[in-house]
């Protein structure tokens, strides 16, 4: 007669109906939402700001440079001194006075031109000033040199090294990153579903030590199947939190936006997009294309491989972890003991993190991204950082796949069997605050 | 056979520490049989061995004539000293899922527990939170679900800790109830007292160690010194007391002039006590006459002591 289903059901439900459990699943899409929109709607209102900047121009130059934008225009004044044009920027409220004065050649009319504001300026107001001046100064050198405008359009096209690898693939620039991101998630996804749920696991141990229903129940089940229907019902529930998350957070911020109509694009690429209408130069005229390419080049990262792999490192990676959550929470009687033994859990977690941030993004396929990969505590996460770019030639070689797993399998052996150990002799323990030491003897037992 | 539980020179080592030396005991079929022992004695350790909760390091274990096996368990029904429900859960829920978790169907534990709820008159209680029941009110329920699915052998570890006078009469009869059904019932306390009334058997643990076990009538009878105690009705009784401190053992006396009344404890040096009362018959009007038998709690120090004396 098999008892894991039943503690398995009970560790679920007991999990789902937690009132905190449900107010956390409800609310934290709306926080989260109600933080992007937040975050979205103060940006756009920031962006809707139009700055007047007053402008005295007293050189030659310039006459036809400053026009208005969909944020910044300009009020000339003419014919009054410095000091009259600040008094009268400041008396009307302008954001700042752009002096230019009458010199002798273009160069020192750029240099001797000051920018004058009541505090420090925006930066994205500088930049598109100094772009301004900027393509002046190109423009004056190129006619010096002898060259016009229109030679200097044909010239200034946009290039881009393309790239490919030796088996002939046409590389992106860029792609790398983007699939180090998506791969990046997937293993902040897995960091951060340990570090909830096997919390909850540990808590969920506590709970039973000490409400002193443990003996008892272990005098029907394995302490074993105790723990890995503790494991896996605390997941499933986990899941279920995480799917709903998912589609509430999807559905609300589709509702939110359209609602406060906001466009989710100028969210990321908004200040860009503000410098590059200022810019003399012209968009680069294969944008869509690139677009489109890079659409193609995500279609093509192996999706189903990737999220297969996902599966296999997540449920080895949260059922290594895990135990050792349960072992910790056996161990000890009250949740405020656990920290000495937390913190050397999240260690590895975090180590994955970062290395995968800083060193697998740059390079996928360098020697501390293929230690990382295959040590069986960072592996579930940096692993699955390289894997979008594919296995086999140009991706990830095939035998640093099959080492990280079998590698991931043994530890997680190991590691269940060492955790079930120690779980099986903590939960009868009471009233001790247990040491490494003493953890180790309990293997003995 | 006749023995629900055999254990045989069961041994179990913590790190340095042994929790049990070679225990052997023999638990007969359909009584009630009292494992007893100061705090830290290795009480716990044995049931939980018998539990399969631990496991001995070595010596063997029989469960109805066959090796224990993780079948077995579900004959077996346990009440832990440390003892507790799920807080958050209600208190039906609770139940079912332990008893399915020993075996019994959904519907079968179900039906079982209407009765228990109905018998121990808790019926309205099916849909209440276990935080919101006292102390002995969860005790009732950790009561029902150990007895709930029938075991064959029952052990209770300090069963009455927490129960208020009335709910440990009701629990008690109860256990005796079982008892008479045909249940095997290990009863393991360090209240010797409680003892006395119940135990048809008993075993002694002591530093991990049993110096002690048998039937509880034969280790009184063993242990019982032919000590009597005495009361006369006797005009001189102060000499009466002197002829007789001559003739017999007297440990202690007390005369009470007024009343006429002398009483006293005597050790015989046999059990025959036919001299000592010819001998009383002839001078006094005998009106109390009986023999002293230890109580659970003197048998235990004694065997403690002479075991000291031994070694």
């Amino acid at each position: 007669m098999n008892k894991l289903p039943l503690i398995i059901k009970r560790e679920y439900l007991a999990k789902v109906r937690n009132k905190s459990f449900v107010v956390m699943t409800f609310l934290s899409p709306i926080l989260m939402v109600g933080m992007v929109v937040l975050i979205a709607y103060l940006t756009k209102i920031n962006d809707n700001e139009k700055r007047v900047i007053g402008l005295l121009n007293e050189s030659d130059y310039f006459s036809t440079d400053f026009n208005p934008t969909e944020s910044v225009s300009f009020v000339r004044f003419d014919d009054i001194s410095l000091q009259a044009a600040k008094d009268s920027t400041e008396r009307m409220g302008f954001y700042g006075l752009l002096h230019i004065p009458n010199e002798n050649n273009l160069k020192m009319v750029t240099e001797n031109s000051f920018f004058y504001t009541k505090d420090a300026p925006s930066t994205s107001v500088l930049d598109r000033i100094e772009n301004i001046f900027q393509d002046r100064l190109r423009k004056r050198r190129l006619q010096e040199l002898g060259v016009s405008t229109e030679e200097f359009a044909t010239m200034d096209s946009a290039f881009e090294l393309r790239t490919a690898t030796f088996a002939g693939q046409t590389n992106l620039k860029g792609i790398n990153e983007i699939k180090a991101f998506i791969g990046g998630g997937f293993g902040y996804l897995i960091m951060m579903f340990i570090i909830i749920y096997g919390g909850f696991v540990m808590r969920s141990v506590i709970e039973e030590k000490t409400s002193r229903i443990i003996e008892v129940i272990i005098s029907s089940v394995k302490p074993f199947q105790l723990m890995l229907g503790k494991i896996i019902g605390t997941s499933l529930a986990g899941i279920t939190q995480f799917v709903i998350w998912i589609i509430s957070g999807v559905l609300l911020l589709f509702v939110a936006f359209s609602i406060f109509d906001i466009d989710p694009s100028a969210l990321s690429n908004g200040p860009n997009t503000a410098n590059m209408v200022v810019g003399m130069t012209p968009p680069v005229p294969t944008a869509d294309q690139t677009m489109k390419l890079y659409a193609q080049e995500l279609f093509q990262i192996p999706w189903v491989m990737l999220i297969s792999f996902f599966i296999i490192y997540f449920i080895l990676g949260y059922l290594i972890y895990s135990s050792i959550y349960a072992a910790i929470g056996a161990a000890v009687d009250n949740e405020t003991d656990t920290q000495q033994f937390i913190f050397p859990i999240i260690l590895p977690l975090m180590l994955a993190i970062y290395v995968g941030f800083f060193s697998v993004f740059s390079n996928p396929h360098g020697p501390i991204a293929v230690g990382f990969s295959l040590f069986p505590l960072t592996s579930p996460i940096v692993m699955l950082m390289r894997l979008p770019g594919g296995i086999g030639e140009g991706g990830v070689p095939i035998w640093q796949v099959v080492t990280s797993i079998l590698l991931l399998i043994g530890t997680f052996i190991g590691i269940v069997w060492l955790a079930a150990k120690i779980y099986r002799v903590g939960i009868l323990m009471y009233g001790k605050k247990p040491t490494y030491k003493e953890l180790l003897r309990w293997l003995k037992y | 056979m006749n023995n629900i539980l055999v254990t045989e020179e069961v041994t179990k080592r913590f790190g340095k520490h042994i929790a049990l030396n070679k225990v052997s005991l023999e638990i007969p079929k359909n009584s009630i049989y009292g494992l007893l022992g100061p705090n830290g004695a290795g009480k716990t350790t044995l049931i939980r061995i018998i539990n399969q909760i631990t496991f001995p390091d070595s010596g063997k274990v029989f469960f109805d004539g066959e090796l224990l096996k993780p079948q077995h368990i579900a004959m077996i029904g346990y009440l832990p000293e440390e003892r507790g429900l799920y807080k958050s859960m209600k208190v039906g829920e609770q139940a079912l899922y332990l008893a399915q978790l020993k075996g019994l169907s959904k519907a079968e534990a179900k039906k079982r527990l209407k009765f228990w709820f109905e018998r121990l008159e808790i019926g309205d209680w099916w849909n209440k939170k276990v935080q919101e029941l006292s102390k002995g009110m969860a005790q009732k329920i950790q009561f029902i679900v150990t007895v709930l699915h029938e075991p064959k052998l029952l052990i209770f570890d300090e069963p009455f800790s927490g129960f208020d006078p009335i709910n440990a009469n009701i629990i008690k009869d109860e256990i005796l109830r079982l008892k008479e059904n045909g249940t095997s019932i290990i009863f393991s306390t360090h209240r010797m007292e409680s003892v006395e009334e119940l135990c048809e058997y008993i075993a002694l643990l002591h530093e991990s160690e049993k110096i002690l076990d048998g039937r509880l009538s034969d280790i009184k009878k063993a242990y019982k010194r032919n000590i009597f105690k005495v009361g006369l009705e006797v005009e001189n009784g102060d000499e009466l007391l002197k002829e007789l401190m001559e003739k017999f053992d007297i440990a202690t006396s007390t005369y009470d002039l007024k009343e006429r009344q002398l009483d006293f404890t005597v050790q015989l040096p046999s059990n025959d006590s036919g001299e000592m009362l010819s001998y009383l018959s002839n001078r006094a009007n005998v009106n109390l006459y009986l023999e002293t038998i230890p109580s659970a709690n003197e048998i235990f120090i004694q065997t403690v002591k002479n075991k000291g004396i031994h070694e």
